[in-house]
């Protein structure tokens, strides 16, 4: 009877997997209700069924996608016309886990994913890397442009994130069904992206991390401008 | 082994010799040089910077040797770069202030036998009384250089078609040729996803060929590909641009990296955007009876980088 209450706990609220299962789920509906309310229904409608050139509807988003964008201080955002980008969270942990338990609950979006990244392997994840995100991202996840949106640079985005991002396509990013990239090429993936976050910059600072020579360029840079001010000294002594 | 032995003779030889001169003064009257004050201080400083070059090539030593101090390459080059610096300065120290130096005014030679000279002249002159067609022969000779010049010039020909440009318009694609993914498996229409974009190959073609990459997204109308290689400078399509919710964010584009040409895939690979000056070459497809992609026919215009006749040629295999 007990296992019951708990199988039917999770049925109503898919996305408190994550959270422990406690008598606190129902009462976790009722806030994220209010706090969806209060933040979020003004674009995406009181329900989620989203408004037109407001916000999309939010029914099949499901708890990775609330995951994903309430975490990384996506949303709420100010200007909907306005590209999301990294900022201070606003919700406490268990509002968070609230408002993903609400969200989960609109409809059959897809849960929260944890990837098993730790025994991936990284140079697998580095041909996916460059084959599906390198273009935008850059080889070494640093960022970049595309017309019309800024490129987040990776160094901030934990391996939940990626492997949410990759899954949601956040703005202009295009998204990948399992069918795209499996769920063991996503493990490379963020294997991939966390290596890169301590690169081994053999030899250097590693400005850039593209190897020794952007150092070697900035040394001649200032031996060469030193190298023209002795000059200058010289030829001025010598006149005098 | 017996070499490092010669350098250490020919070495000690050359320092005892050196000492055995410097040993005997020349008298006043020899000296081509006039004897300068001694300069203790500047002999002094010349001695603490050649100290401290020596201090610094041994750090460079030591450093090398112990290969596990932190930011080790650049204390290496920070060892060697003072080293070098300060070896600047004692040169300067003791270019300045301890070689003796003096100036010596000598007047320009007049030009000698101004006859001679002109005799020479002259010579030259005579020597050619054999050429009966001297403008003729001048002319061979000019004729004979200006061709060997442009014959070395003849290879630069090689660096792009001058003439025949068709072979740059060629393709590997014709018709029933078949999508493959990067592994060789053909590629299902209703595989291809609205949110995403793929890279395509002809199935059984040269992937090394310019034509060969192709782009395949899904727009709202249906599945379209075109060709990976960007008509400006040849980089590859690499970004694709796709919205999360159309009404308020910047519509689908296929991007080139490298300058950020922009092309719409639901308009024929318009430009949309950046230094791209024809749309992107689109491949025509069909879905034969298994589903799968397959090409209805060659580009719409040729692959890869323009060219001065580009608009006018067409794709061919």
């Amino acid at each position: 009877m007990k296992r019951l209450a708990i199988i039917l706990l999770l049925l109503a609220a898919p996305a408190a997997q994550a959270a422990p299962p406690n008598a606190g789920v129902v009462t976790g509906l009722a806030q994220g209700k209010a706090l969806f309310a209060a933040n979020c229904a003004r674009c995406h409608g009181p329900r989620g069924e989203g408004i037109r050139d407001q916000g999309p509807k939010l029914d099949d988003a499901g708890a990775l996608s609330a995951d994903f964008y309430l975490r990384t201080g996506y949303m709420p955002l100010d200007d909907p016309h306005s590209q999301p980008w990294r900022s201070r969270v606003l919700f406490s942990e268990r509002e968070l886990r609230a408002l993903v338990g609400y969200v989960a609950s609109l409809g059959h979006g897809p849960p929260i994913p944890s990837p098993q990244w730790r025994r991936a392997s990284v140079p697998a994840g580095f041909e996916l890397f460059r084959d599906h995100c390198a273009g935008c991202h850059q080889i070494v996840a640093e960022g970049g442009i595309v017309t019309g949106a800024r490129v987040p640079a990776l160094g901030e985005a934990t391996p939940r994130q990626v492997a949410e991002a990759v899954r949601v396509g956040p703005y202009l990013m295009p998204s990948f069904s399992t069918k795209a990239i499996t769920p063991a090429q996503l493990n490379d993936i963020v294997a991939y992206v966390q290596s890169t976050k301590h690169p081994d910059d053999r030899g250097g600072w590693g400005i850039g991390h593209l190897g020794p020579w952007p150092e070697g360029m900035v040394t001649w840079l200032l031996a060469a401008s030193v190298l023209v001010a002795i000059c200058l000294v010289f030829a001025r002594r010598s006149r005098a | 082994m017996s070499r490092v032995k010669d350098f250490m003779i020919s070495g000690a030889v050359l320092l005892l010799g050196r000492r055995r001169t410097s040993g005997t003064p020349a008298g006043a009257e020899d000296r081509i040089v006039p004897v300068g004050s001694p300069e203790r201080r500047a002999e002094n400083l010349v001695l603490v910077l050649f100290g401290l070059v020596t201090l610094c090539g041994a750090a460079f030593i030591v450093l090398y040797a112990l290969d596990r101090v932190g930011h080790g390459t650049q204390w290496l080059g920070l060892a060697l770069g003072a080293a070098f610096a300060l070896l600047m300065l004692a040169c300067v120290v003791i270019a300045r202030r301890l070689v003796v130096t003096e100036e010596l005014a000598e007047p320009y030679p007049e030009p000698q036998h101004p006859a001679a000279q002109g005799e020479i002249a002259q010579i030259v002159e005579e020597s050619g009384s054999r050429f009966t067609r001297r403008r003729l022969v001048t002319l061979a000779g000019t004729g004979a250089l200006v061709t060997l010049g442009l014959a070395a010039l003849t290879p630069a020909a090689s660096l792009g078609p001058v003439l025949d440009s068709s072979q740059l318009a060629r393709s590997p694609w014709r018709r029933g040729r078949r999508l493959v993914d990067g592994s060789g498996r053909p590629i299902a229409a209703r595989d291809i996803e609205q949110e995403s974009f793929y890279t395509a190959y002809p199935e059984g073609g040269d992937r090394e060929q310019l034509g060969a990459p192709v782009v395949v997204v899904r727009v709202e109308k249906g599945v379209v590909a075109y060709s990976k290689i960007c008509t400006h400078a040849g980089c590859a399509i690499a970004l694709y641009r796709k919205p999360t919710f159309p009404d308020t964010q910047p519509k689908p584009a296929l991007v080139c990296p490298c300058h950020y040409s922009t092309f719409d895939p639901a308009d024929g690979g318009k430009v949309l955007f950046g230094p791209a000056g024809r749309p992107l070459p689109q491949l025509p497809l069909v879905v034969d009876g298994d589903g799968n992609l397959r090409a209805a026919g060659n580009f719409t215009s040729p692959p890869g980088p323009s060219y001065a006749s580009v608009r006018r040629s067409e794709a061919h295999t």
